[in-house]
């Protein structure tokens, strides 16, 4: 057993503890989209900070990984630097912010925008891992639908949306159906993301502490957002390219300039905007 | 640029400074020891300890201190240590009619076997501000002079029995024997339905303040169930635990516990006469509010083994199994401070989206 200066095990839990994570984590490889019931762990930070996509990174982590962690896409915000450290700390592991060389890369709210590898395991942090939440509330219902493979319910929402503002009002948390046969949540990613889930390389793996499940997307699983054939699944567009990078096509962060509300746009995956300026002064040179 | 959430590693750690600094406070004035707050603040220390399940005075007051007196910020310190220490077993369940007892009252007798023993409580004090203990006092009479030299019995005889004796109450429900182990949410993911022993370990480590609340719910006509406070003992009790390679119990310390059952009204069904039902509640410390509210709540969450009506919030057991950690439910209340621009500038595309939209279809109109 690996014990690091911290007094903790290897990455913080147990073993006994990553076993049980790493059975869960089988489970959910072997059905991918069907939520598996865990046992999680308190973490010493909070509930709905990370805590199921930390407990799934800690069971997964290696001491040879190379870890990245973003949020909102980019490795500089405050939640991210803190999970960092936490690994740091109790792992000694490496870590990175270069996309291409991380082999764990955990991640709230984002899927980068660089194509991910076989070799590269995302981590999501979850929130409410139940995509049919907000239409039932109970849990012993949404499984029983989950179960009999109900989505009524879903379509019916999607539809009403229509009806009433002739489009699907959900941008971000957009349902997707997994293997024709789960619906699942792909966690608060815009749904500019969705379509990078669809047969990606790199194995997928979601972690939802609070709520108990963890689910997983083996390596080439077909991914398809919800839609209606006269009306198909769209991803945001923006008018203008990355203010820093000059990139067209990545998903665009808006910053507000002044009071008086002048503002501008520019990536939101931090790597990718500073990847895009080196190869951009590479090609100039 | 953009420095108020992308403020990185070194905003972070000037924030963690300057907390310590403020937990200090003005280094004029003494520091706070936690063997004070330990002594001194006994009923923070124990809500700590019986919501973060830990039975530790030591640890609880340690985490009220560095939480700065944020007492599930400290129950959250006690769980997240908790969380990482080895399970050996389940102890034998605490027999708590040996209870070296405190404090005893029973609400439904005038006087009881073993008499009414009202032990260290504000419940008969006028709440008028004490200007006294704003000075330093030297210690006065001693707790022996207080107490009288009155011996307690042993075996104090609960007051629920007197009642099963006569038929008028349900038994005790027993429904596992000593061979199943018990349920254990920290090791298990809340299944439902739940059984009432898993309902009820949620309910002792639940929030003092949703259970108050929903208890209180239950007195104010939401799945009323009048209920009696039958008796309320708090004293120590002794911890068994039969190591395997032993076979047979040996005491391994003692803790104290709060102790509420609670009767209450049941109008009978087909297959059952009119008669009392139990509720019932046990915590950590010195906990009366909480493990009466526990009482009120589990009593109310009974409804479909006693075949009641489902009205009311308190009868729900996934509303309320669900939502009673405040471990749970801070973290997540909390982490809207996290940064959602990412999602949020979705939102603004689609809302910008839709209102250009029907500007067209009324201009069209127009």
């Amino acid at each position: 057993m690996n014990v690091s200066s911290t007094g903790y095990n290897f990455a913080y839990l147990n073993e006994q503890t990553k076993r049980m994570i790493r059975r869960a984590l089988l489970k959910a490889v072997a059905i991918p989209g069907y939520q598996v019931p865990f046992a999680s762990r308190e973490m010493p930070m909070p509930y709905g900070w990370g805590t199921g996509g930390v407990q799934v990174t800690a069971s997964i982590l290696k001491p040879d990984d190379v870890l990245k962690v973003i949020d909102q896409g980019a490795d500089d915000t405050t939640n991210a630097v803190s999970i960092r450290d936490f690994f740091k700390k109790t792992a000694g592991i490496a870590t990175t912010e270069v996309t291409k060389d991380a082999t764990i890369i955990q991640t709230r709210h984002r899927i980068p925008e660089r194509e991910l590898e076989a070799n590269q395991i995302l981590v999501f942090q979850v929130p409410i891992p139940e995509p049919l939440r907000f239409l039932e509330p109970r849990e012993t219902e949404t499984r029983k639908m989950h179960a009999l493979e109900e989505y009524g319910l879903m379509h019916v929402k999607l539809y009403e949306d229509i009806s009433r503002n002739g489009q699907i009002a959900t941008t971000y948390a957009y349902p997707v159906l997994v293997e024709d046969r789960y619906v699942m949540d792909p966690s608060p990613v815009p749904k500019f993301d969705n379509p990078k889930m669809h047969e990606m390389a790199a194995l997928q793996l979601f972690g939802a502490g609070r709520e108990m499940r963890i689910y997983a997307l083996p390596p080439f699983t077909r991914v398809k957002s919800l839609d209606f054939e006269d009306h198909p699944f769209e991803v945001q567009k923006w008018d203008e390219p990355c203010a820093i990078c000059g990139t067209i096509g990545s998903y665009l962060d808006e910053v507000i300039l002044d009071n008086s509300g002048n503002r501008m746009f520019c990536c939101s995956d931090t790597d990718h905007c500073r990847s895009e300026l080196e190869n951009a002064a590479e090609a100039a040179q | 640029m953009y420095v108020a959430v992308k403020g990185g590693e070194k905003a972070i750690r000037n924030a963690h400074a300057l907390f310590d600094e403020k937990r200090r406070g003005d280094v004029s004035v003494p520091e706070i020891t936690p063997d004070q707050i330990r002594e001194q603040l006994s009923f923070s220390v124990d809500r700590v300890m019986s919501e973060g399940s830990l039975y530790d005075p030591d640890l609880s007051a340690l985490a009220i201190k560095q939480a700065r007196g944020d007492l599930i910020e400290a129950i959250f310190l006690i769980r997240a240590s908790r969380t990482t220490l080895p399970r050996y077993g389940s102890s034998k369940p605490l027999d708590t009619s040996k209870m070296k007892v405190e404090r005893r009252i029973s609400a439904t007798y005038k006087d009881i076997p073993g008499g009414q023993i009202l032990g260290a409580t504000f419940d008969y004090q006028h709440r008028l501000l004490d200007f006294s203990l704003a000075e330093q006092k030297l210690p006065s009479e001693s707790v022996d002079e207080i107490q009288g030299d009155e011996v307690l019995d042993d075996k104090i005889p609960r007051v629920l029995d007197i009642l099963n004796n006569e038929g008028l109450i349900e038994p005790a429900s027993m429904e596992s024997d000593e061979s199943t182990p018990p349920p254990d949410l920290t090791r298990d993911p809340l299944d439902f339905p739940a059984t009432r022993s898993l309902r009820l370990q949620n309910l002792a480590r639940a929030d003092e303040g949703f259970l108050l609340a929903l208890g209180y719910s239950t007195q104010r006509g939401y799945a009323r169930n009048h209920g009696f406070a039958g008796e309320i003992r708090i004293g120590a009790v002794a911890v068994e635990f039969a190591p395997e390679e032993l076979g047979f119990p040996i005491e391994i310390g003692e803790i104290i516990v709060s102790e509420c059952e609670m009767i209450n009204q049941f109008k009978g069904s087909k297959s059952a006469p009119p008669q009392f039902t139990r509720g019932y509640g046990l915590a950590f410390g010195q906990v009366e509010r909480k493990v009466m509210s526990m009482a009120l709540v589990d009593r109310a969450l009974r409804a479909d083994e006693l075949g009641e009506e489902k009205i009311a919030p308190a009868q729900d057991e996934e509303f309320v199994l669900s939502h009673s950690d405040n471990v749970k439910a801070t973290g997540f209340v909390e982490h809207l401070k996290l940064p959602h621009y990412v999602d949020f500038q979705a939102e603004l595309e689609l809302v910008r989206k839709m209102r250009a939209t029907s500007q067209v279809m009324k201009e069209a109109a127009e």
